[in-house]
């Protein structure tokens, strides 16, 4: 649904360049959440603000629904465009509109007819929960509530993608919650492809499928969130379950990171693993968490015994993932 | 000297006053706020740059704003000859009053549209607006507070001119204050008018303030 081919982009401010984006490959499928994550500075906004020409990459090609954007022009680029829905941190609603004409907006200018505008406009209202706020201006509402016509102005022309550039940062976390649930469910009931920058583990691990590190405008890593926590080296899964570092290591043990996916989670793994090869298992750190709507549970151990060789061999013949710690 | 006599002539000047000044300012906001809009998209990070539209028409903006307005008056006296077919009297004044407030009142316009943040022609251009909608439809409308301000500091500014306009004939309140009240020791007329002035800036000032908030939905 979204393709980015090679994608560069170079800042120049005088004699300095700034390679906010270097030879950047992406793929997003059809009705995915694909979360982009990565700190300050390292290309997120521009990243997303290529793919609908915000932003001018300055090469490599990005397709949206078969399309190539890059290639386009004028009219059909804005014709593009209004099959691209986009929502921001600072939510950029127009001030002098109310929320109902906020909504109405991209269908004004794409003209629609006034009264199958205000048809669409109420049912979108309803659809994210402010039927009650058609009237209210911008600054008499709060922040989630401006996220809201944001979200519903985005989709008010059905889009295909949905772009969304650290729509949740402005937010508290309980806000923040109720928006991820509102983006989930459109995801969800109406196949929306959802594109988002981050730089909240959060949102990735509550409602993406798939993820991408972006690290100084380099692709780090990407793929799908169930393999990503499944491998403990990956970075991203360091991002979800920060090592412990300070504790002091046993020389004689074996250091692990044992991750539990889907009902291995339940199980009692390591009072099995005591019981049949008499070895010590000291627990460091770890914690089971909801990741992409699955259990996955991590725990840094030392396991220390004559057989313990033998347990961490065990470990991996059950299906959980166990990477040894050096 | 009896101010009571003096009430038709003040009446009579009042109005040639508020009739330069009224038409003058129409004429600006019609002219300076296309020249305004075109000084910010032209730009060189606006919607549509135009580098070399834009340092043109800045020169231009800003050469006819450091041109005293009395050298203005004189020197399109053939131009206003040629629009309105006399150099002389009121109707001859809004000429120049005009052009003097067009650049002026461009200025405004752009610093008014300027304020208007950045993510929200964004945004606009993310659902596809045209650069047309985007003036129309986001920079002018969130802009508009700032506009009746401006229109506002745009008419009182017309008024302090419109007191030169008689070295034309233009007449006015200011012509009078001058003639009579300066030139023939008349205190008392030059009073009357200034108090005139005064409450009529004053009115200008409050009502733009009143407007400009009940407009604002920020």
């Amino acid at each position: 649904m979204i393709r980015l081919e090679n994608v560069t982009k170079t800042f120049r401010t005088g004699a300095d360049e700034v390679h906010a984006l270097y030879d950047v490959s992406l793929e997003v499928a059809q009705g995915q959440i694909f979360g982009v994550v990565g700190a300050s500075g390292a290309g997120k906004s521009t990243l997303i603000r290529c793919v609908n020409r915000l932003e001018e990459p300055d090469g490599g090609k990005v397709w949206v629904d078969g399309e190539e954007i890059t290639a386009l022009r004028g009219e059909s680029l804005r014709q593009a465009r209004r099959k691209m829905g986009m929502i921001f941190q600072q939510f950029n609603l127009l001030s002098q509109r109310t929320a109902a004409d906020n909504i109405g907006y991209p269908l004004e200018i794409a003209g629609v007819e006034k009264s199958e505008r205000e048809r669409r406009v109420l049912e979108l209202l309803e659809l994210v929960g402010l039927e009650d706020k058609a009237r209210a201006y911008p600054a008499q509402l709060s922040g989630g509530q401006k996220q809201r016509v944001g979200i519903a102005r985005a989709i008010a022309t059905n889009p295909k993608v949905l772009l969304s550039d650290e729509a949740t940062s402005a937010l508290d976390p309980t806000t923040t919650d109720s928006i991820l649930d509102l983006l989930q469910g459109l995801n969800k009931r109406l196949g929306l492809t959802i594109l988002l920058i981050t730089h909240q583990m959060e949102v990735v691990k509550k409602i993406c499928d798939h993820a991408a590190l972006l690290e100084d405008g380099r692709l780090v890593e990407a793929g799908a969130i169930s393999d990503l926590v499944a491998d403990p080296l990956r970075r991203l899964s360091r991002a979800f379950f920060p090592p412990v570092i300070d504790i002091p290591r046993d020389p004689r043990a074996v250091h692990a990171a044992i991750t539990f996916l889907g009902s291995a989670a339940d199980e009692p793994i390591l009072a099995n693993l005591v019981r049949k090869f008499d070895v010590d298992v000291n627990i460091l750190g770890g914690s089971i968490q909801e990741i992409g709507g699955r259990r996955v549970g991590q725990l840094q151990v030392e396991i220390q015994g004559e057989q313990m060789a033998a347990a961490v061999a065990y470990l991996g013949d059950l299906g959980v993932r166990v990477e040894v710690i050096k | 000297m009896n101010i009571v006599e003096w009430w038709p002539r003040l009446i009579q000047e009042s109005l040639t006053t508020l009739y330069m000044v009224g038409v003058s300012t129409l004429l600006t906001v019609l002219f300076g706020l296309p020249l305004g809009v075109l000084l910010v998209v032209s730009d060189e990070r606006g919607l549509s740059p135009r580098p070399a539209i834009n340092r043109v028409l800045g020169v231009v903006v800003n050469l006819t704003r450091s041109l005293p307005f009395i050298i203005l008056l004189v020197v399109l006296i053939p131009f206003t000859r040629w629009v309105v077919g006399t150099s002389i009297g009121p109707t001859a004044a809004i000429v120049p009053l005009t052009l003097a407030a067009v650049p002026f009142f461009a200025r405004v316009t752009e610093n008014a549209l300027r304020e208007v943040p950045s993510g929200l022609i964004e945004a606009a251009q993310a659902m596809g607006s045209s650069e047309w909608q985007i003036v129309s439809k986001v920079y002018i409308p969130e802009a508009l507070p700032g506009l009746v301000l401006g229109i506002a500091l745009t008419l009182i500014s017309l008024v302090g001119y419109s007191a030169m306009a008689g070295a034309v004939g233009g007449g006015g309140l200011g012509d009078l204050a001058i003639r009579y009240g300066y030139q023939r020791f008349q205190t008392d007329v030059m009073l009357v008018t200034v108090v005139i002035l005064l409450v009529f800036v004053q009115a200008v000032q409050s009502i733009g303030d009143k407007m400009a908030a009940k407009i604002s939905k920020r």
